[in-house]
């Protein structure tokens, strides 16, 4: 199980709403999935199209838990708004802090983080921050109360897949909170290695909205995460210079 | 009456005086949106007694797909 705040989960894999070729092709790559947290964005509507369609109208809300993200937001005081903005909805109070402090690597602030997830906690919101793979900021990120922390792997939406897995399982070795591994996997095999480094959980969205069958990812990515977790939990054999036979020596009949 | 709304100046008739009729004229009342009235985000409920007055700056909001 996945422990979140006060809120449990079966499945680890988060999944992103963004950029899907269509809303079939994304319902079914929700149901696929089996994901029970989507990450939404907060935008100004276009009043003037009410009867543009919306995902969160194709879903059954009961059935998943909201994480919206305070993505667009470069200060703690707009990624906080952000935050309030969606708690208004009344349909969830989980938040995903992103704040980014560059916009060719889209990387996070990690001043701006650090003070927009302090006022949320105070606020009383179920803080996930999405951080870079930093050590001593995720340790300060868990002391400040974060209820989970969400390295990235690699830049967002570059597939680039796990960078520095040593950061990675510094992270996952010190936190008492879960750790999920957040942004820049590409294939469900970076997503195993994340879960076989002791990630509690994997947050991904453009590996498979973007790819040419996002159902098949989807299903793919599940398979993954869920591999990969059994491997840590089941412990790995060390790795040895030279070869150990598998078949016994003994009682073989050419000698 | 003029309000501002997501930045831009808009004119809606003078009957509209509360929140959720605001809403109801741009046919979005059935819509999970959010609004901020002269920034100061209303909770869901608070909709049908928040009245609105000439000049005032309003923000709707909603859920889009992202990550």
């Amino acid at each position: 199980m996945l422990k979140i705040g006060p809120y449990e989960f079966s499945s680890r894999l988060l999944l992103g709403t963004g950029k899907y070729p269509n809303f079939d092709v994304q319902k079914e790559a929700v149901e696929v999935s089996q994901t029970e947290i989507l990450t939404f964005s907060v935008r100004r509507m276009n009043i003037f199209e009410p009867s543009q369609p919306n995902f969160l109208e194709n879903i059954d809300v009961q059935k998943y838990k909201l994480l919206p993200n305070t993505a667009g937001a470069k200060t703690a005081e707009e990624a906080v708004r952000t935050a309030k903005l969606a708690r208004a909805s009344g349909l969830c109070d989980m938040i995903k802090v992103e704040v980014i402090g560059c916009q060719k690597t889209l990387l996070p602030d990690p001043v701006e983080t650090l003070k927009a997830s302090e006022e949320l906690i105070k606020e009383g919101f179920i803080v996930l921050p999405y951080t870079s793979d930093d050590v001593l900021l995720a340790k300060r990120l868990e002391e400040l109360g974060c209820h989970a922390i969400m390295p990235g792997a690699s830049p967002i939406g570059s597939g680039q897949g796990i960078i520095n897995p040593l950061n990675l399982s510094f992270i996952i070795e010190q936190s008492n909170v879960p750790v999920i591994v957040d942004a820049g996997i590409g294939t469900p095999s970076d997503a195993t290695v994340a879960m076989e480094l002791g990630a509690d959980g994997v947050l991904l969205n453009t590996a498979v909205s973007g790819a040419e069958d996002p159902v098949k990812m989807a299903k793919g990515m599940k398979l993954a995460i869920e591999a990969g977790r059994l491997g840590y939990e089941a412990g790995r054999i060390p790795k040895k210079r030279y070869a150990t036979a598998s078949s016994p020596m003994e009682g073989m009949s050419i000698s | 009456m003029e309000l501002i709304i997501n930045g831009d100046k808009v004119e809606v008739p003078n009957k509209i005086t509360t929140v959720s009729s605001l809403l109801q004229h741009f046919g979005i009342n059935q819509k999970v949106v959010i609004v901020e009235l002269n920034q100061s985000i209303l909770e869901k409920g608070s909709h049908q007694e928040t009245t609105i007055s000439d000049r005032d700056k309003i923000e709707i909001v909603n859920f889009v797909g992202g990550g």
